[in-house]
């Protein structure tokens, strides 16, 4: 009997890590954008680090029910990280200054990580923002490294590998943003449906019982926490690699609202969430800025109300109900054995 | 020396007149409401409105300020917040996120981005000397304004009938329906005195704080800062709390001013490590 649920469940999980039609098409678009739409690539770029930093923040929020209003600390750090590697030219190749970017975020948050352990939500709230508003003060303070106000400028990026010059139509830099993203988007996938993403999810559901089931609910989080915040970090870094600028702004309250705001509008705890959030927030902002440059905020805070007020498991479905629709079609050309998702 | 501490406590007291209400929703109801700093905003620029340009004496304004503040805040709370109160933290700091970023794009449209001045009777400004001691008139006035406010409503919460219904909402909210309690009424009622002294705070603190439509995302994490190191089981932590951080906070700019609110923030990281439930509060308790 115990044999059989074993069974089930392997292969429930199993269905559901592999990849579905849908998300194949996902990807295969994605990366026809690069020869179909040349001239959207500076705003494509842009979004795809939208999407890699919600999706970083889909990480904790999503899978381990962490609340972060301080998000913007890891991406922050990322960015003039990379940002000063580039300027002072320590390390010229662009992607491994990165993956040094993204390691130094991963530090921070392997050292703030401890102290988002402890408390109630409140107190993470807290904790988080106050994390990011000490980043932001300290980079103002410190405008001789970092330029304060006025951003970090005069950074010049390397050609890529040593042969791919980033151009100033910004080919060079979505390519090299998209295949970032979807290296770091298979990871994340990997982790999030290995046994240690389950036990996440464990833990989201009630760290109490998880604890008690053995699951070591403290460096569980932490090591979740810090490979989120790498992500951020490596968010971070593109956004400087790619504009060869690092402003201020990369650590305010506002980033690390917009993020929460992607992932909420795409959806939490399924990873494309962040990305398809992204894409759902640059099309609006892009509507809404045409149609009142100054106040397209309030249209903003209008959607997060609405949403709320709505329902956020509501909003979410819409994407489950167009998946549902599309694996249908699929299933009646070719037989499937995958049980479903809500069983 | 002297004059800062006295510039400290004045400041402290008008971080309480503008948390307090913050304070029993977040401490009381366990409410997340990131949106308070919007009343507070409300409540200047009525008074701003009032004052300037339809020429009320200042104190007409500051009263007024109260009433439509705790107006606006009672009908948002009967219409909108009631229905986030069961939800979780995050649809909260979602919804009240979003509020803050309307109420933000609203005032910058109606009243523009600049920052706004209340012109302040003449018998409030100045200075004058106690033993060597500067005084403003318009803090000293702040002291008085907010200290009487503080001992009112300590009297409401610890004496009065309502202050009990409060009370015992919040401890248990179905018990209390059971024992005949309104407990919508009792929270639309707080919350709209809470937001009555959030824009009565703003009014008053329009001179010292400023007052410009990014008001609510400027001070959001002194209010939070206030309740949190303060602690949410009583209004005394929180008083302390916001005369502490009020007086921390002049010191830090004036002794330390290219540090800023470095200072600030970093004691509220270290005070939320060492007692995550606040400093002031009695054991552990959720």
């Amino acid at each position: 009997m115990t044999r059989q649920i074993e069974v089930d469940v392997t292969r429930f999980l199993a269905a559901r890590a592999r990849f579905g039609p849908f998300e194949i098409a996902f990807w295969l678009t994605a990366f026809a954008t690069i020869y179909f739409l040349p001239g959207r690539h500076l705003i494509l770029t842009e979004t795809a680090i939208w999407g890699l930093f919600a999706l970083s923040l889909d990480l904790i929020l999503g899978y381990a029910g962490i609340i972060s209003l301080g998000h913007a600390a890891f991406f922050g750090v990322g960015a003039y990280a990379a940002g000063l590697l580039a300027k002072h030219e320590i390390i010229v190749e662009p992607t491994i200054a990165l993956v040094v970017a993204g390691l130094a975020a991963a530090a921070l948050g392997f050292a703030t990580s401890f102290l988002v352990l402890r408390g109630s939500d409140l107190t993470r709230l807290m904790v988080t923002l106050g994390v990011s508003l000490v980043c932001y003060e300290l980079a103002n303070k410190f405008g001789e490294i970092t330029g304060g106000a006025d951003g970090l400028q005069g950074i010049t990026m390397a050609p890529l590998l040593g042969v791919y010059r980033f151009d100033m139509f910004g080919h060079t830099a979505y390519v090299y943003t998209l295949v970032w993203l979807f290296v770091l988007f298979i990871l994340a996938r990997r982790v999030v449906n290995s046994p240690f993403g389950l036990s996440l999810k464990a833990i989201k559901g009630n760290p109490l019982r998880s604890a008690a089931v053995g699951i070591a609910v403290n460096w569980r989080l932490v090591a979740i926490y810090t490979l989120s915040a790498g992500y951020a970090g490596i968010a971070g870094g593109l956004l400087a690699q790619t504009q060869a600028f690092a402003s201020l702004s990369v650590l305010s309250i506002e980033r690390s609202a917009d993020a929460l705001l992607i992932l909420i509008i795409g959806g939490t705890g399924y990873l494309y969430g962040g990305l398809i959030g992204a894409l759902i927030y640059r099309l609006l902002q892009d509507y809404l800025s045409d149609l009142t440059a100054r106040y397209w905020q309030f249209w903003i805070g209008l959607l997060l109300v609405a949403i709320v007020i709505v329902g956020r498991d509501r909003i979410g479905g819409w994407i489950y109900f167009v998946e549902m629709q599309v694996a249908r079609l699929f299933r009646r050309s070719a037989q499937a054995t995958s049980p479903d998702r809500g069983a | 020396m002297l004059t800062i501490l006295f510039d400290g406590v004045a400041y402290g007291m008008l971080l309480f007149v503008l948390a307090c209400g913050l304070a029993v929703t977040l401490g009381l109801m366990n409410f997340v409401n990131l949106a308070h700093g919007a009343f507070a905003m409300a409540g200047g620029y009525i008074t701003v409105v009032l004052v300037n340009r339809l020429g009320l004496p200042f104190v007409a304004g500051l009263v007024l300020a109260f009433f439509v503040t705790a107006a606006i805040g009672a009908v948002l709370e009967r219409t909108l917040y009631v229905h986030v109160y069961a939800r979780s933290h995050l649809d909260q700091v979602l919804f009240t996120i979003g509020l803050v970023f309307m109420s933000v794009a609203a005032v910058d449209y109606v009243m523009g981005s600049s920052q706004q001045f209340i012109q302040i009777p003449a018998a409030l400004q100045g200075q004058f000397n106690v033993f060597g001691v500067g005084v403003g008139r318009y803090r000293l006035l702040i002291i008085v304004v907010c200290g009487l406010l503080t001992v009112a409503l300590q009297l409401v919460l610890t004496a009065t009938r309502f202050g009990s219904r409060l009370r015992a909402a919040v401890d248990d909210q179905r018990v209390a329906r059971g024992l005949g309690i309104n407990v919508g009424r009792v929270f639309a009622i707080t919350f709209a005195v809470g937001s009555g002294l959030a824009g009565l705070g703003g009014a008053l603190g329009a001179e010292i704080l400023g007052l410009d439509p990014i008001f609510p995302l400027k001070y959001m994490i002194y209010f939070l800062i206030v309740v949190t190191v303060g602690g949410t089981s009583s209004i005394t932590g929180p008083f302390l709390a916001s005369i502490l951080l009020g007086i921390g906070d002049v010191a830090g700019k004036y002794y330390f001013p290219t540090l800023g609110a470095f200072v600030i923030y970093t004691i509220m990281i270290v005070v939320l490590i060492w007692r995550p439930q606040g400093l002031f509060a009695r054991g552990t308790a959720r």
